[in-house]
């Protein structure tokens, strides 16, 4: 288990406790200290998560611990079968598509995949998808249309990847064509931030009739750290541009750019992935309903009318 | 939606005789005033420079966004739309200086509201749709009100059966509106969208330079992509991909000879003939 420097009070008295509950098995006799310590815990806890900085919030979306798309899709999903490639240049592991079944139902789903181990971490690109990446997410999403399946798209990354290859092969047209697919596609879309909204690389998957955010993820413009080398030439300073760009999930429910903050077992969903699977598996299916309830043309409209109305001018 | 739409009156302002002179150095000699070109070192009367490109290496030069429409419009055509269009400062944000400050004085600087100009016209008597991204203006960065204005010209493409031609050069979205501007890239393409639906052409024209969430939104998805020799056209900025490879990148990486090359525009027009590629496209294209 990893945990942040701001986490170590908590994970020091929690393995406390486990040592007292671990050496009184079967034998009694520390009951009334671990009563205080867990008290002591949930007081802890309590003051620990009510007062964290924006900066804070941003290390938790980032977490390594945090459950990433594969996790919920085995907690909340069932029957997955992945579906590889673009069918044009190859397969990127930073999105993993396929299609799996929810409450029974058939469904598509695609997501940004981060990678746990180091060797994990590297194969995924730590999430940041290269064009073939969008272009098999695009893929599934008209193979969902054609067979009407509703679509379940989950974003964590930390933005599309800036490379070479990357930009040889279209970076911009595939970020751009997975817009529009999904500002067209007809099936209902539910997306949800799960981690990191990181820039274009994240909006790519997040056009959709219902957007969702967990509590402690990020939606952003440009990741804090590169907000703050541009301003201050001094990527260090990350945590002030944290708190200027506003990019906590209740900041984007705050303006218009989601429709709903899902919210997580205190302490954030790593302290208790099957908790926030059946906290976002609740919003997912709420969510689909509303997205269902709609016609085709009807949803489509509310679709196009909800991105319409993003942003703010006078005049 | 289009309820408070104005269109202002034809701006005299856009004479064809203006000369700007932001990237070469132009001084007087004897009589004439001369310029000297960057790119390849040489000298020439200033008046040789047309549309801002050099008459020795053909070094294409920023054209100012009043230019171009003087350029490629009839002449007297031009009718601007949402010019009314002002931005807000809705995160409060603050680097250097506060971003309403900062969009007060740089409003006051270019004399323009925001970072493009929108509008119809007639090109080669061919009406048409058409933006111009004002690079001066922050950087040409797509915020609330630049993404606003290309949603209703998309929209009004689609609404009038009018084909769009869209001039960007922008380093990307406008990090001041934090995920506001990041949204304008769904909103621009949506209302892309409605244009293709109604049947009429998209010719997006990517100038120097065309990056980050400008370039992967719209800007790439054109019916046809025409590119300025030399433009720079990427999602991702030359310096961060140096830093993410830790190498550096071929000569002319990124240039819109390279995305001709691979596939990613359909042709390169120089600048004194974009005028004639963009009539004969619309030719093609056009009812
Ligand atoms: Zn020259």
């Amino acid at each position: 288990m990893a945990h942040l420097d701001f986490e170590k009070p908590l994970v020091e008295l929690e393995r406390r406790i486990r040592d007292l509950e671990e050496a009184s098995d079967g034998l009694g006799g520390f009951e009334p200290q671990i009563r205080e310590l867990k008290g002591r815990a949930q007081a802890l806890q309590r003051d620990l998560y009510e007062g964290l900085s924006v900066w804070q919030k941003v290390l938790l979306s980032r977490h390594p611990d945090r459950p990433y798309f594969l996790d919920y899709l085995g907690n909340v999903f069932e029957d997955f079968v992945e579906l590889h490639g673009d069918r044009a240049f190859g397969d990127d592991p930073a999105v993993v598509a396929g299609f799996a079944r929810f409450d029974g139902r058939s469904v598509a789903v695609i997501g940004h995949q981060k990678g746990r181990s180091t060797k994990e971490k590297v194969r995924r690109n730590f999430g940041m998808a290269h064009p073939e990446g969008y272009r098999k997410a695009m893929r599934v999403m008209e193979l969902a249309e054609r067979f009407g399946r509703p679509v379940f798209t989950f974003v964590d990354t930390p933005g599309a990847y800036p490379g070479l290859e990357a930009e040889e092969r279209g970076q911009s047209e595939a970020i751009g064509r997975s817009l529009l697919v999904m500002s067209e596609l007809r099936v209902p879309i539910v997306a949800t931030v799960i981690g990191e909204g990181g820039s274009g690389g994240a909006l790519a998957l997040g056009v959709a009739d219902r957007v969702l955010m967990l509590q402690y993820s990020t939606y952003s413009v440009i990741t804090p750290e590169g907000c703050a080398s541009i301003l201050w030439r001094d990527g260090a300073r990350g945590p002030e541009a944290a708190e200027q760009l506003k990019l906590l999930a209740m900041h984007a429910r705050a303006n218009g750019i989601v429709d709903e903050v899902v919210e997580e077992p205190v302490g954030g969903a790593h302290r208790d992935i099957p908790a926030a699977s059946a906290l976002l598996a609740e919003a997912l299916r709420r969510n689909l309903a509303m997205a269902d309830a709609l016609d085709p043309d009807a949803r489509l409209d509310a679709r196009y009318a909800k991105f319409r109305a993003m942003g703010r001018h006078a005049g | 939606m289009g309820s408070d739409v104005s269109v202002s009156a034809t701006v005299a302002w856009f004479t064809k005789t203006k000369v700007s002179t932001e990237a070469s150095e132009k001084r007087t000699l004897g009589k004439g005033v001369f310029r000297r070109c960057d790119a390849c070192g040489e000298t020439f009367k200033a008046e040789e420079f047309r549309l801002e490109v050099c008459p020795g290496c053909g070094r294409h030069y920023a054209l100012r966004a009043e230019e171009w429409i003087s350029y490629l419009l009839d002449e007297g055509s031009w009718s601007e739309e949402d010019a009314q269009l002002t931005a807000l400062d809705p995160l409060g944000f603050v680097d250097a200086k506060p971003y309403a400050k900062r969009l007060a004085e740089t409003r006051a600087k270019t004399g323009v509201n925001d970072a493009i100009l929108t509008g119809g016209g007639t090109l080669d008597g061919r009406g048409v749709r058409l933006g111009v991204f004002v690079f001066r203006f922050m950087g040409g960065s797509m915020g609330s009100v630049v993404g606003e204005r290309i949603a209703r010209l998309f929209e009004r493409g689609a609404e009038l059966g009018q084909p769009v031609v869209l001039l960007s050069s922008s380093g990307g979205a406008r990090m001041q509106e934090g995920a506001l501007s990041l949204m304008q890239m769904a909103k621009t393409v949506a209302a892309l969208g409605r244009l293709r639906r109604a049947g009429q052409p998209f010719i997006s024209v990517l100038l120097d330079p065309t990056t980050g969430g400008v370039a992967a939104s719209y800007a790439l998805l054109g019916d046809v992509n025409v590119a300025e020799p030399g433009a720079l056209i990427g999602f991702a900025g030359p310096r961060v991909i140096e830093q993410t490879i830790r190498q550096t990148l071929p000569e002319g990486f990124q240039r819109a000879e390279y995305l001709l090359d691979h596939g990613m525009v359909d042709l390169i027009a120089p600048r004194p003939e974009l005028r004639a590629t963009l009539a004969q496209l619309l030719g093609h294209f056009g009812g």
